[in-house]
């Protein structure tokens, strides 16, 4: 009983925290400084279409780069911790049947799945999307895999690599931006091109390909990390 | 509009908030701390709206580049959710990670079966 009060206490304390901040906003008519200064730039700048992505890879893209590290830290930390011993593991999982439903369906939907999230990564300066989204999809497409074939298991060597690869050319790009354009990321080394069509934005579509390769992999790395150790007893 | 979503989304943090601390069982507080970064994010998103505006992307389509550019929403918000999201889903990773590892080594997932670090 004495727990419930608390917990209830906890909340209306929490609330009280942050209610000033709702009393105190209000709908704004105009953008701030910062977001007026994006809108009216942005595309001269990037020449991406999409104001997210020219925030997200360009003028903010060192904040992409410790989020891809963070991922990549979480990802080698869920692989340290759920290693086991080959000798621990057990084979013969018990495993309901497989409808001929899924396994049918999945045939048709997942290169249709892979395919949806190479187009959401290749035209993230163009349209809602990008490396991130684009990645996730791609990791959904492997769930499905896993989940229609209990038996299937990633190569985890094609994984390794095309994950170091992508990770390493994410910064090499960077790096040329330092000797080609303006300073780290600039997204200047290659011609901005015309607005509105796919080979614009300079260098955002590669950065965003290889950032989609890279969560892409690094997503279904995870999921393959949590199906294997279900072997384990 | 703005304060619909505002509301929306302070209402999912506290009740995000309030399953963290009710629930027992190690699951269902992982899944009540997802909501309460659900709320905070929506907040986040909520707080760049601009009344009126549409969304960020500026292709020209149906209006044009100078309206267009007084009629968007603040995208800086949006890429910081965008950010929020992935590290969100990588910390919803590891905590689950770490609920595999206990389950296996006490076979139990009440939280009242952990008390080694209990004082």
């Amino acid at each position: 009983m004495g727990k419930k009060t608390l917990i209830v206490l906890l909340m209306v304390a929490m609330a009280a925290v942050l209610y000033p901040l709702y009393e105190s906003y209000q709908g704004s008519e105009q953008l701030t400084e910062l977001g007026q200064y994006y809108a009216d730039n942005g595309v001269q700048d990037t020449g991406a279409a999409n104001l997210v992505t020219s925030v997200v890879v360009t003028y903010r893209g060192l904040d992409t780069l410790g989020e891809v590290t963070i991922l990549f830290l979480a990802a080698s930390v869920i692989s340290f911790f759920l290693s086991f011993k080959k000798e621990d593991r057990k084979e013969s999982r018990e495993i309901r049947n497989i409808t001929e439903i899924l396994t049918t369906a999945s045939q048709v939907l997942i290169p249709m799945i892979y395919m949806l999230g190479v187009y959401i990564f290749v035209n993230g300066h163009l349209t809602p999307g990008g490396g991130f989204q684009g990645g996730a999809v791609i990791a959904s497409g492997t769930l499905l895999m896993f989940l229609s074939n209990p038996d299937f298991k990633l190569s985890h060597k094609v994984i390794h690599y095309v994950e170091s690869t992508s990770g390493v050319v994410f910064v090499l790009i960077g790096v040329l931006g330092i000797f080609m354009a303006g300073g780290f990321l600039d997204n200047r080394i290659l011609g901005l091109g015309e607005v509105n069509t796919l080979f614009s934005a300079g260098a955002i579509p590669v950065i965003y390909t290889f950032l989609g390769l890279k969560v892409g992999t690094e997503l279904s790395n995870v999921l393959g990390i949590f199906v294997e150790s279900q072997n384990e007893q | 509009m703005e304060y619909v979503i505002m509301t929306t989304g302070f209402a999912l943090a506290i009740f995000g908030l309030y399953g963290l601390l009710s629930q027992k069982n190690l699951i269902k507080i992982i899944i009540g701390f997802s909501i309460f970064t659900t709320g905070i994010n929506i907040v986040m998103v909520a707080i760049g709206y601009v009344r009126g505006g549409i969304a960020p992307i500026l292709d020209n389509e149906g209006i044009s580049q100078i309206a267009a550019q007084k009629s968007i929403v603040d995208p800086v918000p949006q890429a910081l959710v965008l950010t929020s999201i992935v590290i969100g889903l990588g910390v919803t990773a590891l905590m689950l990670a770490y609920v595999m590892k206990l389950y296996q080594d006490k076979k139990s997932l009440n939280i009242n079966d952990y008390k080694n670090l209990k004082w």
